[in-house]
């Protein structure tokens, strides 16, 4: 007889682990639509099942919130029974012995506050709100609603120039998207029930490498309609909706306050990441459309008012974006060598790439325009590069294979320090950047870890060259000043991309600077949703499509195969110079990964009302 | 042309087809249950189920394309189990209470389960029970719902109404009406597509047999039946009489023998139809300036409760004549009862239709204006024809041919295709033609307008004079040209409507063929009577023109306004008549 033995050798505790990986993935790929209280049940009944069955609150409290909740999927329920679950739940979280019962009970409190539109509804209208209007995960969850299959399926066709204007039905940025949309898209693929989801935006950049996408012609403008429309801003946002009011016969005057256009595209994001030449690509094309005119280096409020803007043009999209860094506030920000990521950024748009040789530079912050400041510090010869983060390296909101990629390229993470003051020499020169250390601790309102000053003495990191990349501000002061409502600097616009509340009833805003700071991909959608919205209210019903005829799905490979990534080059090359960093597919990779795609659009309930939404 | 391969059977077929047409033409027959060609094509049962050599899951045959090369079996070990534990999943979610179902015997899941030699079913039952009105014309048994979709995609792609949808999800997934509102408040037009399309017997019409039989079984009552057109056209295929011998007369000698005291043929008061109708188009087309056009048909009850709901706008434009079973039943408690010398009451009238939204028409609260309660009692579908003659026992190929009872039983040709979508355009302008100019035109000058498509244009010029005339048929083909009328897109003096596609032919209230539209087949036979008649214009017909003579005066008459037209404003949408319980 042994005393001790090994454990978990056994195959029933292999294949449980198995079986619990591929259920996570199976949860990642949970469809849009489904009734979230059915979710919910099932989660708990999961969580019933993990009970030891020591306690009361769990073994018998978890059951009886799990008949509770089918009673309300069932349309059986009462608001009784809602105060039930409820009452039950709270005594469950604040009684149960352990995390098994205490946490099941928070979900479900969790859920009766976020899903209780859907609560009322079973409750009282005996209805589902449940729908699967657009049942394909990667087109339901791209906020232009490109169509995500029929493009796959058209590159793995090698018909790159129908992918192109397919896409363009939605999104007329195909290669910004393809080299740097977030690509939201893929985040529940249901190829991710299987191995892991397409790399859609890989697939896009094969076609926008094949063929650019100013070689593919635009559809043609519908017939004059007269009517004109003021467009400030030339960025996404903006010349989505000048692209797609073009076409539907309106004129298009947008007001650009530098002198080229793209907006975020250009004095955002740096070349490495998106080449100006392929910004100019998706520019050019929009351009090609015609009925839009381009008023360079034209702010509204200095320039020209928006008063004459109102009695000139029918209607007025607002897309000013997010253009002013955010004052990061401490002690010695008048130091020569500070500089808002923002003002280094644009200087890098217009082309003016700045010399760092032998200077230490100090990025603060941790988000993706952070990590765009470190990279291109790097690459303008500085001897050293460190991101000063306040929170930890998985806190940060910049993209995962960004801080990966940063990091190869030799940028020294610097997380849980708070920049606190910086210290500056007799001549006011920036020598360093005093930060006080930080411990993660309890989880905040916004689902994030805050931090608490960690008991160490302050630390002084010696730099030349302070980099803040701390938030976006809108400029709309002008705008506020005008009568247009401005909540915390932001636009205020319903969700028809109108906004109300002013003497002029013609304007409409949308992009970053009604959101706040967000992707391209969002800019866009909201440029889409504001030009459709323009139309009808001119009185108008144009209709967006695309006669591209999509390939019939052929019969999909469902053998477990593994995600394409794609490679970078190295880093050590890369460091030396702007150039691209990220190297598309191959073809032969291209054919593998592109015929992964499970066709929602015909498998699965996408079939049922023909697989896509062919027009807007 | 691809190259593939069917259970060892090399074949070419063309590119793009699929697996179940590929199959077909190679003579192999799969299985199918929820497709339905154009509308269905899903692959939600999982019956038609095909190995691919290579392929570990099996593929759906209904909406999978053939490709170079593929090698195909519809028979393997793996498709015949997972084909029927599919079937058997599936009834253990349908109430299969095969004896005192409706479409017992015309069931697409009972022949597969029947084909598969299922005979026990391994699952415990679980079927989903939603409450129902069985008063209402249209009747949803959820139990016996296979959610195939059927419905929902017949009402969304040809219909364009989208009164059914899909609720909930998971184990809870269940059809119903569109948004959660009540059948009774919703926009459906009652056209009864939904039905003739469902392949079980969860969609069905109200069962009224009991009650036709009920008034054969009092004494007091005189049981008068009109037939309306499209009906003797497709009887015969719900009782196993083949078309050539389900003629009209030995549906006359059917009914008569079930004991029905009088039986007329709709067609008479089609034919008034067109006198009414047609003066009132006349009217209204020399006095252009004073209405608002084009003006549309009256006669489809479906297309009157589409425009009530979907475009109120465009009601004032309707003709006002009554629709010809309407008018029939007027005639009947008025006009007939005098002749019979009988007091109206007395009068039971039943009316035989091709159509489900007939049995919400008659219940109108305004359609009683021969003052003798409604002026239809009874709306009996074809397929409940077919129900009361096997329930009579009446031997189909024992039946004979068999006159109408006069006056009311003599009908025009031009009234028999009614029954067909571009009938009543063309019936009206052989009379219109007539009215103008004194002169009858050849008969078939308008044949123009016949046809299966779902919108027809016709110019027709009659002495100098041009009308313009479409011709509608399915709610879906109509929302898109009311929608160019609207737009000014389109210009027209006359349009017919019929909700459903191929009119009354393809009416909700036909036989059932799952899988198969016989609407084209049955307007042929409709087309031969008219040619076959000696009588081919309304205005010829002697009992109309002795019914003018001896109670209506002339066409729109004090007495024609009081009878046989109505006032559609009167009734809101959504109404659904709920027969007395």
């Amino acid at each position: 007889m042994s005393r001790l033995q090994h454990g978990d050798t056994y195959n029933t505790q292999n294949t449980v682990a198995r079986l619990i990986d591929d259920f996570t993935q199976r949860i990642i790929a949970c469809p849009p639509g489904i009734c979230p209280i059915d979710l919910q049940l099932s989660f708990l009944q999961v969580c019933h099942t993990q009970s030891c069955g020591k306690c009361v609150p769990c073994r018998v409290g978890l059951g009886q919130l799990a008949s509770l909740l089918n009673e309300v999927v069932d349309n059986k329920a009462t608001e009784k029974t809602l105060k039930l679950i409820e009452e039950t739940a709270r005594n469950i979280m604040v009684s149960a012995d352990c995390a098994i019962g205490f946490e099941a009970a928070r979900m479900i409190l969790t859920g009766l506050d976020g899903f209780k539109e859907e609560y009322e509804s079973h409750i009282n209208s005996k209805r589902c709100l449940g729908t699967f209007e657009q049942p394909i995960p990667c087109v339901e969850l791209c906020p232009a609603h490109v169509d995500v299959p029929g493009y796959v399926a058209l590159v793995n066709q090698g018909r790159y120039d129908d992918a192109i204007n397919l896409i363009r039905k939605d999104n007329p940025f195909p290669t910004a998207c393809a080299l740097i949309c977030e690509h939201p898209c893929e985040r529940r693929c249901r190829r991710n029930m299987i191995d892991s989801s397409i790399n859609i935006r890989g697939v896009k950049r094969y076609a926008v490498d094949q063929i650019s996408a100013d070689k593919v012609p635009t559809p043609k403008c519908a017939e004059n309609t007269g009517k004109s429309i003021a467009v400030i801003g030339g960025g996404p946002s903006g010349m989505t909706a000048a692209y797609f009011l073009a076409q539907m016969g309106h004129k298009v005057v947008v007001f650009e306050s530098k002198n080229k256009l793209g907006g975020m595209l250009r004095y955002g994001i740096p070349n490495y990441r998106f080449p100006r030449e392929r910004l100019d690509q998706d520019l050019d094309a929009i351009l090609s459309m015609g009925n839009i005119e381009i008023k360079y280096e034209t702010t509204v409020g200095k320039d020209i008012t928006l008063e004459q803007l109102h009695r000139e043009y029918d209607a007025i999209y607002i897309a000013i974006g997010a253009q002013a860094g955010k004052n990061l506030g401490i002690e010695g920000l008048d130091a020569k060598g500070v500089f808002s990521a923002v003002d280094l950024l644009r200087e890098i748009g217009d082309g003016k790439y700045p010399d760092l040789e032998g200077k230490r530079v100090a990025v603060i912050g941790g988000g993706n325009v952070a990590i765009d400041c470190a990279r291109t510090a790097i690459r303008a010869k500085a001897e050293s590069v460190a991101l000063v983060y306040r929170r930890r390296k998985l806190d940060m909101t910049a993209q995962e294979e960004e801080i990966e990629s940063a990091m190869a390229e030799g940028i020294e993470l610097m997380t849980l320090q708070a920049p606190i003051k910086i210290e500056k020499d007799e001549e006011g020169n920036c020598t360093g950047l005093w930060v006080e250390h930080q411990m993660s601790s309890v989880y905040g309102r916004d689902g994030r870890p805050s931090t608490v000053t960690a008991d160490e003495k302050l630390e002084l990191i010696p730099c030349d060259i302070v980099l803040a990349a701390v938030g976006q501000d809108v400029e709309s002061e002008y705008f506020e000043q005008a009568g247009l409502p401005i909540k915390r600097k932001l636009f205020v616009a319903d969700e028809c991309a109108h906004v109300n509340g002013h003497n002029f009833e013609n304007i409409f805003a949308g992009g970053d600077c009604v959101s706040g700071p967000a992707t391209v991909i969002k800019a866009i959608a909201a440029g889409k949703i504001a030009a459709a919205n323009i139309d009808e209210f001119l009185g108008f019903h144009h209709e967006i499509s695309s006669d591209v005829e999509i390939p019939l799905p052929l019969l999909n490979n469902k053998v477990k195969t593994a995600r394409i990534h794609l490679k970078e080059s190295p880093s050590y090359v890369r460091i030396t110079n702007f150039d691209p960093v990220e190297i598309g597919m191959s073809e032969e990779e291209i054919k593998q990964e592109t015929s992964r795609c499970l066709r929602c659009d015909h498998f699965g309930c996408g079939v049922l009302r023909g697989g896509r939404k062919s027009k807007w | 042309m691809v190259n593939i391969t069917i259970n060892g059977k090399a074949l070419q077929v063309p590119e793009g087809i699929t697996i179940l047409e590929a199959a077909a033409q190679g003579g192999f027959k799969i299985p199918t249950l929820c497709f339905l060609k154009d509308i269905n094509e899903i692959g939600a049962c999982r019956v038609c189920l095909v190995e691919i050599e290579g392929k570990d899951n099996l593929v759906a045959a209904c909406n999978n394309v053939v490709d170079e090369g593929m090698i195909i079996y519809t028979n393997t070990p793996k498709v015949r189990s997972a084909r029927k534990t599919n079937v058997e999943l599936i009834l253990s979610t349908h109430e299969y209470k095969c004896a005192t179902c409706i479409r017992s015997g015309n069931c697409q899941l009972q022949t597969v389960a029947n084909d598969l030699g299922i005979i026990e079913i391994p699952y415990i039952e679980e079927l989903e029970k939603r409450p129902w009105d069985h008063y209402l014309p249209l009747v949803k048994e959820s139990e016996k719902c296979i959610k195939c979709m059927r419905c929902v995609q017949v009402c969304d792609k040809v219909q364009g109404l989208n009164i059914w949808d899909i609720v909930s999800s998971g184990r809870r997934t269940s059809i119903d009406v569109a948004e959660g509102i009540d059948f009774e408040k919703s926009a459906c037009s009652l056209c009864g597509q939904c039905i003739t399309h469902c392949p079980t017997g969860a969609l069905r019409e109200r069962n009224d047999t009991d009650r036709y039989f009920d008034a054969l079984a009092d004494p007091d009552k005189i049981v008068i039946v009109q037939i309306a057109p499209a009906v003797r056209a497709a009887w015969g295929e719900a009782i196993g009489l083949p078309r050539e011998k389900a003629t009209i007369k030995r549906l006359v000698n059917a009914i008569r023998k079930t004991g029905a005291d009088y039986i007329f043929d709709t067609n008479f008061s089609a034919d008034l139809t067109i006198m009414e109708e047609g003066s009132e188009f006349l009217e209204k087309f020399t006095h252009k300036e004073d209405y608002k056009w084009p003006m549309f048909t009256s006669c489809c009850p479906g297309w009157i409760r589409f425009a009530k709901s979907q475009y109120p706008e465009i009601v004032p434009q309707i003709s006002t004549a009554k629709s010809p079973q309407q008018m029939f039943g007027a005639v009947a408690k008025s006009y007939y009862a005098d002749l019979l010398r009988v007091d109206p009451e007395r009068i039971f009238s039943v009316s035989i239709m091709p159509c489900t939204a007939k049995k919400h028409e008659c219940e109108l609260p305004n359609m009683n204006d021969a003052g003798a309660g409604q002026d239809v009692d009874l709306v009996l579908t074809t397929r409940e024809v077919a129900r009361i003659i096997k329930a009579d026992q009446i031997i189909p190929e024992l039946l004979v041919e068999e006159e109408f009872d006069a006056p009311l039983g003599v009908g025009s040709g031009a009234a028999v295709i009614f029954g067909a979508t571009g009938g009543v355009m063309e019936a009206a302008l052989r009379s219109v033609h007539y009215l103008i100019t004194g002169k009858n035109p050849d008969p078939d000058a308008f044949s123009v307008v016949r046809g299966m498509d779902g919108i027809k244009e016709a110019e027709i010029e009659i002495a100098g004079n041009k009308v313009r005339g479409a011709v509608v048929s399915g709610l879906g083909n109509t929302r898109k040209l009311l929608e160019r009328i609207k737009s000014g897109e389109a210009h027209y003096d006359f349009v017919e409507v019929m909700a459903c596609p191929g009119g009354c032919a393809g009416g909700g209230g036909q036989p059932i063929c799952d899988g198969v539209e016989l609407a084209d087949v049955r307007a042929e036979n409709l087309y031969s009577l008219d040619k076959n008649n000696t009588l081919r214009f309304s205005h010829e017909n002697p009992s109309v023109i002795k019914a003018y003579d001896d109670y209506f005066q002339k066409p729109l008459s004090h007495k024609s306004h009081q009878l046989l037209h109505t006032d559609l404003s009167e009734w809101d949408m959504p109404f659904v008549g709920k027969r007395k319980k």
